[in-house]
Order: C-alpha cells, then sequence, then structure tokens
C-alpha cells in the first residue's frame, strides 16, 4: 500500500500509526461558524474530520462547501459523498471541484434511502452505486480519464474509502462484500459503530482469511451512547445497528445523571480492546452532536498527541 | 399476466381538475382497471354518483374492452352524441387509454387515475412492481430476481448497510432483494455469480421517451 496522494491520512496509515478521524454534520442553514465551532472542537485530536452528505437524507449545507470551510482553516476533510442524490455528471463534476481546492480523501457511500429525511417524497437517484463511484474515482485519479473516457487536465488525486457494516446480515457475505469494495479501489475503511465487538471480532477474522487486512486500512467505528434512550434508539430503530442487550442493560443500570459518562467509558474500553485487533489500523470516532468529548476520548486510549507526518 | 396498476386520484383533485367542466362522459377500461377495481362497470357508477352529487352532468359513460387499443376510437364512436354532448371525457384508464383516447378523440380528457407501476397481481387485490423496464436486465445474473425493480435503492452491487433479518431498512414489512437473491444463488450453488461488478447502467438503453422500430434495421440492411 504504497501512497499515491498528498493525503494527510494516507501517509499516517502508511506509516503505521493507528488513524484516527471523526465527523461533523453540517448545519440545516448557512452559518459557517456551525462548521468552524465543531472543527476546532477536535481539530488537534484527529487526523482528518469527514463532513457528513446529508445524513438521514435531511437536508444540509453540501458536504463539499464544508469541506472546503475545513481546507481554509488547514485542516484535512473527507468528503463524504452518497449516490442519492447525483448522476453521474454531477459526481464526477464535485470530485473535480474538490480536487481544485486539494480535497484529498473521499468517502463514498450508497447513502440512506430519502424516505428517512425531510423530503421522502423527492427522487432517489442512484445512478451509481458505492461501489461503481469506488471505480469511478480510481478510474479519474489512476487512469487520468472520465468515466466516458475523455482524459482528465490534471486529475484528482484523492485517497479513496468506503464504509463497511460488519453487522448487517446476511452475516456471511459482509465479508465478500468487503473484498468487492477493495477490488473496486476502496483503499480505506470506515465501519458501521462497533458495540457488538464479538461479532466485529469474528468479521476481522474473516477479513484476516481473505488477507483483506494487508490491501486496505480498516478505521473501526466507535459512537459514544450519550444515555440509555440512545442506545435503545441505536438498537431497535437504526437499520444495520447491533447493540448487544448487556451493553443496553448497562447503560440502562446507570444513574442517569452518571449515564453520559458511562457511555463515553464504554466507547473508551472498545477502542482500547479494539487497538489489539490485528488489522484494524485506526478508528472512527462518531460523537453524534456531541464532539466536545471527543478530545477526552482520544486522550484516555493513548492515541493523543497525534503523531506528525 | 402484467397489468397497468392504477389508483384512484383523490376525489378534491378530480374536482379541480374539471373545475369550469359541467358535462362529463366517462370513460372505464375492461382489462386492467376493470381488475384492479379502479376503471370497471362499479366504479364508473361510482364515480357517476360522486359527479352528480357535486352538481356535474354524466352525459354517459362506457368500458371499453381495452382502452390502449386503436379500436377504441370505432368502439366510442357509437357514443359520439353523448360525447359531443360532454365537455370533458373523464378517463378511468391508465395512462395508455387515456393517451390513445386523447389522440382519437377531439376532446378534452381528464385522467382520474393514478398509474402506477406496471406489475402483476400476486395475490387477491395485492399487486407488486415486478420490473421497471429499465432496458439493461441484469436477472441472468441475480437468480431471476431484480433488485433495479425490488431493491428500494435499485443497488446492483450488492445490499446496503441497512438490511435487518432480511428486510428493507425502509419497511419491515418488505424484503430486502438482496438477501432474496443471497439466499436463492446459495440454493444454485451459484453465489460466485453476485461477485461480478455490474458496470454503470446504460438508461440509454431506455431513451425518455422510449421507442423501438423494428423497421429501422431492415432499412438499413436494404441500404447495404
Amino acid at each position: 500500500m504504497s501512497e499515491k496522494t498528498s493525503s494527510k491520512l494516507e501517509r499516517i496509515l502508511a506509516s503505521g500509526n493507528l488513524a484516527v478521524t471523526s465527523e461533523c454534520g453540517p448545519p440545516r442553514g448557512t452559518d459557517p461558524e456551525a462548521i468552524i465551532e465543531k472543527a476546532n472542537l477536535i481539530k488537534d485530536y484527529v487526523d482528518a474530520i469527514n463532513i457528513t452528505d446529508n445524513q438521514t437524507s435531511v437536508t444540509r449545507m453540501c458536504s463539499l462547501a464544508a469541506c472546503i470551510r475545513l481546507k481554509l482553516m488547514g485542516l484535512e476533510p473527507v468528503l463524504q459523498m452518497v449516490t442519492r442524490d447525483r448522476n453521474r455528471i454531477a459526481l464526477q463534476s464535485d470530485i473535480l471541484g474538490a480536487a481544485s481546492f486539494d480535497i484529498n480523501n473521499m468517502l463514498c457511500l450508497s447513502g440512506d434511502h430519502q424516505s428517512f429525511g425531510d423530503c421522502a417524497a423527492g427522487q432517489n437517484v442512484h445512478d451509481l452505486d458505492s461501489m461503481q463511484l469506488l471505480q469511478l474515482v480510481r478510474k479519474m485519479r489512476d487512469e487520468g480519464k472520465f468515466l466516458g473516457g475523455d482524459e482528465i487536465k490534471r486529475p484528482p488525486k484523492m485517497f479513496v474509502g468506503a464504509a463497511a457494516n460488519p453487522f448487517a446480515d446476511p452475516f456471511e457475505i459482509r465479508v465478500p462484500r468487503l473484498a468487492k469494495k477493495v477490488a473496486a479501489g476502496a483503499e480505506f475503511i470506515q465501519t458501521q459503530c462497533i458495540y457488538n465487538l464479538d461479532k466485529f471480532e469474528k468479521w476481522m477474522e474473516g477479513v484476516r482469511e481473505r488477507g483483506l487486512h494487508e490491501k486496505v486500512h480498516i478505521l473501526a467505528g466507535v459512537t459514544p451512547f450519550k444515555s440509555a434512550g440512545m442506545a435503545r434508539y441505536m438498537k431497535n430503530r437504526v437499520p444495520g445497528m447491533d447493540v448487544p442487550d448487556d451493553v443496553v442493560k448497562r447503560m440502562a443500570d446507570t444513574p442517569k445523571e452518571k449515564q453520559a459518562e458511562e457511555g463515553i467509558n464504554i466507547c473508551v474500553e472498545s477502542i482500547q480492546r479494539l487497538k489489539e485487533v490485528e488489522g484494524v489500523h485506526g478508528f472512527h470516532v462518531m460523537a453524534i452532536e456531541w464532539e466536545e468529548k471527543v478530545p477526552g476520548i482520544i486522550e484516555r486510549t493513548g492515541l493523543y498527541p497525534r503523531p506528525e507526518v | 399476466m402484467i397489468r397497468s396498476i392504477t389508483q384512484q386520484k383523490p376525489l378534491e383533485e378530480i374536482d379541480e381538475l374539471l373545475k369550469g367542466l359541467g358535462r362529463v362522459f366517462l370513460i372505464g377500461c375492461g382489462t386492467c382497471t376493470t381488475l384492479t377495481h379502479t376503471g370497471g362497470e362499479p366504479e364508473l357508477s361510482t364515480m357517476r354518483e360522486n359527479l352528480t352529487g357535486v352538481g356535474k352532468l354524466v352525459t354517459g359513460q362506457v368500458v371499453v374492452p381495452v382502452a390502449c387499443d386503436n379500436l377504441t376510437g370505432e368502439i366510442i364512436k357509437d357514443y359520439g352524441g353523448q360525447i359531443d354532448q360532454a365537455n370533458v371525457l373523464l378517463v378511468m384508464s391508465c395512462a395508455f387509454g387515456v393517451q390513445t383516447i386523447a389522440s382519437q378523440l377531439k376532446k378534452m380528457v381528464v385522467p382520474a387515475l393514478n398509474t402506477m407501476f406496471i406489475g402483476k397481481e400476486t395475490g387477491m387485490g395485492r399487486f407488486n412492481e415486478i420490473c421497471t423496464q429499465c432496458g439493461t436486465c441484469i436477472i441472468g445474473e441475480t437468480g431471476g430476481i431484480c433488485p433495479v425493480t425490488s431493491c428500494h435503492k435499485g443497488l446492483v452491487n450488492g445490499p446496503c448497510g441497512g438490511t435487518d433479518k432480511g428486510k428493507c431498512e425502509i419497511d419491515s414489512n418488505r424484503d430486502c432483494a438482496w438477501t432474496l437473491i443471497y439466499n436463492r444463488m446459495k440454493e444454485l450453488g451459484r453465489l460466485d455469480s453476485i461477485k461480478k461488478f455490474q458496470k454503470p447502467r446504460n438508461h440509454h438503453g431506455e431513451p425518455m421517451p422510449g421507442r423501438v422500430d423494428l423497421t429501422e434495421k431492415t432499412q438499413e440492411a436494404t441500404a447495404k
């Protein structure tokens, strides 16, 4: 896995350090301060910051604009791009636009179904799917060509990532699915939030059996619970999420005023255990609307200070 | 057998579409909308009552055998007098029928139904979309199950991360198409086939509006 881009995230992963990424959701309005504030809370504790792309299909400031905002602050953004809203012309065009601002990381996703959001009656595009988007970015970068075959002047240099959900069923399809994404061009993976560590470790066994851990950098996804209610919600209402009963119970058995702290404890313990899993090359800490807790989590897990590369 | 699946528009919308048009001639269809109970004899009678109730004059009604057939124009000629008296035709067929009628009679047409999809009756009164007619069929590699139609995101390279106990993330009553495909291919011992990359779809296979002209090739061949 030799370096192909100017991505700081790629450099850190190539150096053998555990990488740390986090994410910020853009605001439902035009105020850039919303992004700047969130980024300032976490910037010294992470190597790169994902900007979500209209997550849960709720209309927000576009990921690209928010990523540019991070670039202006001298930070390292990961442009999330879903295939739900844009056809292949718009996707390629946005990739060029992002690259023109030297945005060096991109995460290729299909995106939540639009029925979850504020435009439930909207068209879902999916002209390409996440797999085809991965192939597209790699083609643009490695061959310097558009999907249609024409040459790109100054091709984009993106470090290309994808998501993986080790927990959705059928479980046995999940390792082959990762293999397909790697073959399509994924160089790093950010996983779904991990609460069922046993199952994740079983998935990683399958990943190692096929040698995929040597072909792709896997960043384990974690999200701290703010409350027992959130744990129950994640368990019951968020599709593809696997929250074991004992984790929900641990949160529920904690007095209300201490639940937030307990949620952080669970997150820290998870990272500690996952650090020992062969093939885990870093962490993606998704503290949803709770960015101020990221520094503490990173410090407590010994991942601070971040390496200079 | 495939059918054009329709649903009646809300009465308020029909009223709005008929605003200022007091004399209405009703047309139903003896094929698809009779089967789906949206445009057969009973539905026409109910519609007639509704219209009369809001002060419209229904000059006549007919259920034609196949509204989308070109013979429809001929059949309707028998009702010439009643049609002449009306200032609008309210058509309770699918949009194929509405457009056929519109092209054959010089008369304002209003559809009473929304055409939802081309589907199949899979149980009493239950209709499912099986094919979206995308123009680039891949079901030879997915065990005869169409992900373009059955996956709510139309994903052709495998499932998203939202599969939940074999059901779709958007509706726990709907099967995840890719779980069905996986199970079918496993049964057939052909799991390798879903590893294949499906390329970006050629939407040009279904240019809007779709058109296939079998005579074009013959003409080309003759020209050579």
